[in-house]
């Protein structure tokens, strides 16, 4: 008889047995490795730099040399400089806004599915308004009215994302709560509240774990275009979008001031991308790809 | 004299893809024409595996890998890939298991049978002759033929007739052999004697050889006159079918006919401990071994040859006893006599439930006393579930009085006491989805004393152990999370968990019906040895009549919302007096008639039929 | 009472499935786009800190300020603001364009043309290559095509559209080969149809970006018809590949591919703000951004609803599509 008891069992931490699965796939060995690296240049570059990010050392457009290893920007700065220390503003505003809207987008989500009614139906007619706008231009409305602060960049990125998280995890939490065993709960006369926490939370981890792998891309995504548009960090502070739209009159010249930065945002989202899907195929099951457990639902629903 | 042999199947071996594993092996069976072979096994044993492999088919992950399968002497494995599509169908015809899903939800009916026809006939035939074939093999399955019907898709058609319209599919191009896939799971019992009988008279009159694969042995005794028993990728056994099912020879048939209900008599139901080896982990000797009784050193070493019984029946296993008879009583249930007075625990009156506007139970009344299994019967859509939710109170739309002890029991769960809720308690169908995944075993079993009872910790732990010991579940399984468990174990943790709350009354719902019957029939034992210990008044929903008379003392019978007859098992079974009970009781397929060649359906006529 | 309401009701929809969706979305639609135009207004209008401020920033001063609050209207009260513009709307009495002081419709009319073409020549460009790839890679479903085409789908789609606009002006246009010009300048007066030139560029980068989602989908939708029960009904019945593919998979598959389809329009919708700028395209996309970095407000207004509209058309369009293509739902049992 072993000396197990109920009370003092291990716990089997789902999301990190997730992460581990996904870390070891081989999409998510590659994802981790590329967005790794790009994490690594940004955590570096807001520590150190070579020469100062914001001093005219060159040449306008100087070429590449021995010392000068990515040659100087439009504006005679040096880009290498630039380069490391204008990533790491853009990871900190992705992950505060994946953050904020899955939390937000999670908790209508559940509280939707949970409380069904009018209140169900609200809530998500409401997130049905904000869907309506493609996320980029719902974030231009934002910041357009009331200035390119950062803060409301990264609360407007993550209002973004809660239509859309919102509905994955209510669908989510519904499908569990026709479940037998949290009928079987509920038979006892459990609280609902402790029925959410107890039963259907644990449940919803990997959904979550999945939405907050995509949510990350696209926050990245967004928060850069913004930055290339001019609504980000202002100049003279480098940030990479920024750089590319800056030093694009420069592209015969000198393209590495356009093509590092570009490249480095390319790398960091389909890092993300790849560790995000990763993710995904540890939560489903890794012997189809991702979209089929989407195909699926949709042909259920025609079914119906 | 020999007789024809329509299909002839030598040494099948299908593997995993890529893999020396195999699935199945060393399957040898022989079919004439008008023939009916059965081929029975439990989940895993590989019967799916087989059929497919009839038509030259394997499911993804799957690789065919050796031995013949001869159709009138022609080659069906071995030949290449691309002719392989003008035999299916033509040759050789397969009739799934699930109709609805094997037809095109997006093409109409008439098309999708006259596609068989199409492609096998050759671009020569007239649309004329098509259409001829269609209607005249739609009407030998008793479907309408007009043109209204062959428009309609799939959806538009009850589950019985979609059944028919694959098996038109099937015999529409006069195939030689017919491999039929558990076609009767989901039919009701009516239904599905009607479809026996279609079978047979379609195989008799057309002289079509028949592969019949089911798990339900009751079933294949109507219908089949050999049988072939697989177990872990083998046939075990194979004989006539009367032989087989009186005297099994091996000792997994002899098991699994002693784990079958019966109808007709009381008995004890004996489970199989343990479960099957998986393909990768098959040991050296016999797959049986670890299970067997009647296991000797010469089992372990190396697998069992085969060894011929008499000319047409063969057994693999070397501790075959030549000298068995039968096999062997079942000792009879005890159940404590059910018309003695006892107090009323349930006291249903006038109930009426509905979905929205549509009553689904018209005036049910019952009593259920203590100490007391009352079994529910019905088919499926006669109400028994909703009747099973309306007193557990998942149901909250219906009128009427339920009466727990003397008082009133309020419509919904949430409405009721602590008390009220701790007493009455719910095991459901489905052993799959009744267990939180994301809590193990001792977790689960835990939170009803929790919820219910002011213990400390420690005294929580002791009684979850207790519990499962009670279900013969060890204390390794407290750390064990449901995926881990098989099917069996996940239902008796289920069982565990309601038991859990010390409850006066339990309702099972259908509660083995997604189980092997080897597993069935431990649960049902362990259900009624609760029953008798603990002195708990049971409900039992079942569709499955024979099991009623292993636990319950008085039944219900239920049809379209309504009770149409109650009263003792033995009264009720034994002289029906409704009319639908009657014609329930003698549609149920029965094992002893079949062992005794007797059916209540009429088969093929004995002896085979002359022409191929 | 209610409940035979209730029933009558039903019946009607189960009756007309294609009316009453279509009906119903509709209604939704005009709902959704009602409250669309609230937020748009709101936000524009009515946030914290006065508008007529925020609008002229550095050059404001209290004359200034005062006259643009009275042609904005902001002394009335604020249902009244909101009403006096949105009914100006259908009449097409948009305003007029803060910066340019010009009728707003004048100015973002051609630049709706443009994009039009763009979106749909990206669009339909896009959703053909990448339901052919995908259905192909279904079809070689485990080949190597299949794996290594479905891996660098799932990379190419992470890359935001500005980058790979920018990759595609370097490549195309200004470093590697110089084939086509790397700013779509229109000169005034010409819309993009007389130039197509111009819109080789901006259209390859918004086709990048749109056929590796379609690919994934078709191919997912592919596969999952490919590997139903039917499909191998089909097989076991002896109907050949093609015919398979063709008659039994392929309709199956249709409706996802028609959601998917609806939704590559409507990222694209999205895209466009970004390529445009990188293009110097003159189309709305390009527009909202001007106008937000201006404080034109009637013209991101304007704007905004715009694409607002094409949302909720685009949706009507693809649930009606999937609707007919669905027998089972169109069709009561």
């Amino acid at each position: 008889m072993t000396a197990a008891t109920p009370s003092k069992q291990l716990r089997r931490h789902e999301w990190l047995t997730l992460l581990q699965r996904a870390a070891v796939s081989r999409r998510g060995t590659v994802g981790l490795s590329l967005a790794g690296f790009v994490v690594l240049v940004a955590v570096v570059g807001a520590i150190w730099t070579p020469d100062s990010p914001t001093a005219f050392l060159y040449e306008p457009l100087q070429k590449p040399s021995v010392q000068v290893l990515l040659g100087g920007d439009y504006l005679g700065r040096d880009v290498l400089s630039r380069v490391l220390a204008g990533g790491w503003v853009l990871l900190v505003m992705a992950v505060a806004a994946t953050v904020i809207g899955v939390s937000l987008g999670a908790f209508q989500g559940i509280e939707a599915a949970y409380l069904g009614g009018r209140t169900d139906t609200m809530i998500m007619r409401g997130m049905d308004v904000f869907l309506a706008f493609p996320a980029i231009v719902l974030a231009l409305l934002i910041v357009g009215t009331v200035g390119p602060k950062l803060w409301l960049i990264v609360l407007a990125v993550g209002l973004g994302h809660v239509p859309q998280v919102a509905r994955v995890m209510r669908a989510a939490a519904l499908d569990i709560a026709e479940r037998d065993y949290v009928k079987a709960v509920e038979l006892q006369g459990v609280k609902p509240t402790r029925i959410i926490t107890g039963e259907i939370l644990p449940n919803l981890v990997s959904p979550l774990m999945v939405e907050l792998g995509l949510r990350l891309t696209y926050s990245i995504v967004v928060i850069a275009g913004l930055s290339f548009l001019g609504f980000g960090q202002q100049p003279p502070a480098p940030s990479w979008g920024n750089m590319i739209s800056e030093n694009r009159i420069g592209l015969q010249t000198n393209p590495w001031a356009v093509v590092v930065p570009a490249a480095l945002i390319a790398l960091l989202a389909i890092g993300t991308n790849l560790f995000a899907d990763a993710v995904a195929r540890a939560a489903i099951g890794a012997d189809r790809e991702v979209e089929q457990a989407f195909v699926r639902t949709e042909a259920a629903k025609a079914s119906q | 004299m020999t007789a024809p042999i329509r299909l002839q199947v030598q040494g099948l071996q299908v593997c995993l893809a890529g893999t020396k594993t195999d699935v199945v092996s060393e399957v040898d069976f022989e079919v004439a024409p008008g023939e009916v072979l059965g081929l029975v096994g439990e989940s895993g044993s590989g019967k799916t595996t087989v059929a497919l492999a009839l038509l030259g088919y394997a499911r993804r992950g799957l690789r065919i890998t050796g031995g013949q399968v001869l159709v009138d002497g022609q080659e069906i494995l071995g030949i290449p890939e691309r002719e392989l599509p003008a035999l299916r169908g033509r040759q050789v015809a397969y009739v799934p298991q699930e109709p609805a899903a094997a037809l095109n939800p997006v093409r109409r009916v008439g098309k999708q049978v006259a596609e068989v026809l199409r492609v096998h006939e050759g671009r020569g035939s007239q649309d004329g002759d098509v259409a001829g074939r269609v209607r005249e093999v739609l009407s030998a399955v008793d479907l309408p033929t007009d043109p209204a019907f062959l428009r309609r898709f799939p959806h538009q058609l009850s589950g019985g007739q979609q059944q028919r319209i694959v098996i038109a599919m099937a015999f529409a191009c006069r195939p030689g052999v017919i491999v039929f896939d558990e076609p009767t799971t989901g039919l009701d019992v009516t239904t599905q004697r009607h479809f026996l009988e279609l079978i047979a008279e379609l195989c008799a009159t057309s002289g079509v050889a028949a592969v019949y694969v089911s798990h339900d042995l009751a079933v294949v005794g109507q219908v089949a006159k050999t049988v072939a028993v697989m177990y872990a990728g083998r046939i075990v056994e194979l004989g006539p079918t009367a032989a087989v099912f009186e005297t099994p020879r091996h000792p997994y048939t002899r098991l699994l006919m002693r784990a079958v209900p019966s109808l007709d008599k009381a008995e004890v139901m004996e489970g199989i401990e343990g479960l099957p080896p998986r393909p990768a982990s098959r040991p050296a000797g016999c797959s049986f071994a670890a299970r067997c009784p009647d296991v000797g050193p010469e089992c372990l070493s190396h697998p069992p040859a085969t060894v011929d019984i008499s000319e047409s029946h063969r057994v693999r296993c070397v501790r075959v006893r030549r000298d068995v008879h039968g096999a062997g009583g079942r000792p009879a249930v005890q159940l404590l006599n059910a018309t003695e007075a006892r107090a009323a625990v349930l006291e249903v009156k006038g109930l009426r439930a509905s979905f929205g506007s549509n009553e689904v139970l018209h005036d049910i009344g019952f009593t259920l006393p203590e100490d007391t299994c009352v079994a529910v019967v019905g088919e499926s859509g006669s109400g028994k579930t909703t009747l099973a939710r309306c007193i557990i109170g998942m149901h909250t739309n219906w009128l009427g009085s339920i009466r727990y002890e003397g008082d009133e029991l309020p419509h919904g769960a949430r409405q009721r006491g602590k008390d009220v809720l701790k007493r009455i308690q719910y095991v459901f169908q489905d052993p799959y989805t009744a267990l939180n995944p994301r809590k193990t075993v001792g977790q689960l079993v835990a939170q009803p004393i929790g919820h219910f009872y002011a213990l400390s910790r420690a005294e929580v732990d002791a009684r979850v152990v207790k519990v499962l010991e009670n279900v013969s579940l060890s204390a390794d399984f407290l750390n064990r999370y449901p995926d881990q468990l098989s099917g069996g174990e996940r239902q008796r943790a289920a069982i565990a968990r309601a038991l859990a709350a010390e409850p006066d009354l339990l309702v099972c719902d259908e509660v083995s019906s997604a189980l092997d019957v080897s597993v069935q029939a431990t649960i049902i034992e362990l259900l009624r040895r609760l029953q008798a210990e603990h002195r708990l008044a049971m409900l039992f929903i079942t569709h499955n009549l024979a099991l009623v008379r292993g636990i319950a003392q008085s039944v219900i019978v239920l049809s379209q919302g309504q009770v149409v007859e109650e009263g003792p098992v033995e009264e009720v079974f034994e002289r029906p007096r409704d009319p639908y009970t009657i014609r329930l009781m003698s549609d149920a397929p029965r094992l002893s008639a079949a062992a005794t060649g007797s059916g209540q359906t009429p088969t093929a006529p004995a002896g085979r039929a002359e022409e191929g | 009472m209610i409940a035979r309401a209730g029933t009558r009701r039903r019946a009607y929809v189960r009756a007309h499935p294609i009316a009453s969706l279509v009906a119903g979305r509709t209604g939704q639609g005009i709902i959704t786009l009602l409250l669309v135009s609230l937020v748009v207004f709101a936000a524009t209008q009515l946030l914290p800190g006065n508008a007529a401020r925020a609008i002229l920033g550095f050059s404001a001063t209290p004359q200034r300020i005062h006259a643009l609050e009275l042609e904005l209207g902001l002394y009335r009260g604020w249902w009244s603001q909101y009403w006096g513009w949105l009914s100006g709307l259908p009449v097409g009495r948009l305003g007029t364009s803060l910066a340019n002081s010009e009728p707003v419709w004048r100015l973002v009319e051609p630049r709706l043309l443009n994009s039009a073409v763009l979106v749909v020549v990206s669009g339909l460009t896009g959703c053909v290559l990448g339901i052919a790839l995908g259905a192909v890679a279904a079809l070689r479903h485990g080949s190597l095509l299949d794996n290594s085409m479905t891996v660098g789908a799932l990379a190419v789609l992470a890359v935001p559209e500005f980058v790979v606009a920018i990759g595609v002006v370097i490549l195309f246009s200004t470093v590697v080969f110089h084939l086509f010009p790397g700013v779509s300048l229109l000169t005034p007066g010409e819309n993009i149809l007389q130039a197509p030139r111009l819109l080789v560029l901006p259209a390859l980068s918004l086709v990048i970006v749109t056929i590796p989602y379609v690919y994934r989908m078709t191919r997912a939708a592919t596969l999952e018809a490919l590997e139903s029960p039917y499909v191998e009904m089909a097989r076991l019945k002896g109907v050949p590949r093609w015919r398979v593919l063709v008659q039994h998979a392929l309709p199956n598959a249709l409706p996802p591919t028609i959601q998917v389809v609806g939704l590559t329009f409507l990222r694209l919708a999205g895209g466009i703000v970004l390529v445009e700028e990188v293009f110097d395209f003159p189309g709305i996309g390009q527009g909202l951004v001007n106008a937000v970095t201006d404080r034109d407000i009637p013209v991101i207004q304007f704007i905004v609803i715009a694409l607002a509209a094409f949302y909720v058309v685009v949706n009507i369009t693809t649930d009606v599509l999937a609707l007919l293509c669905s027998p089972r739902r169109r069709i009561p049992a």
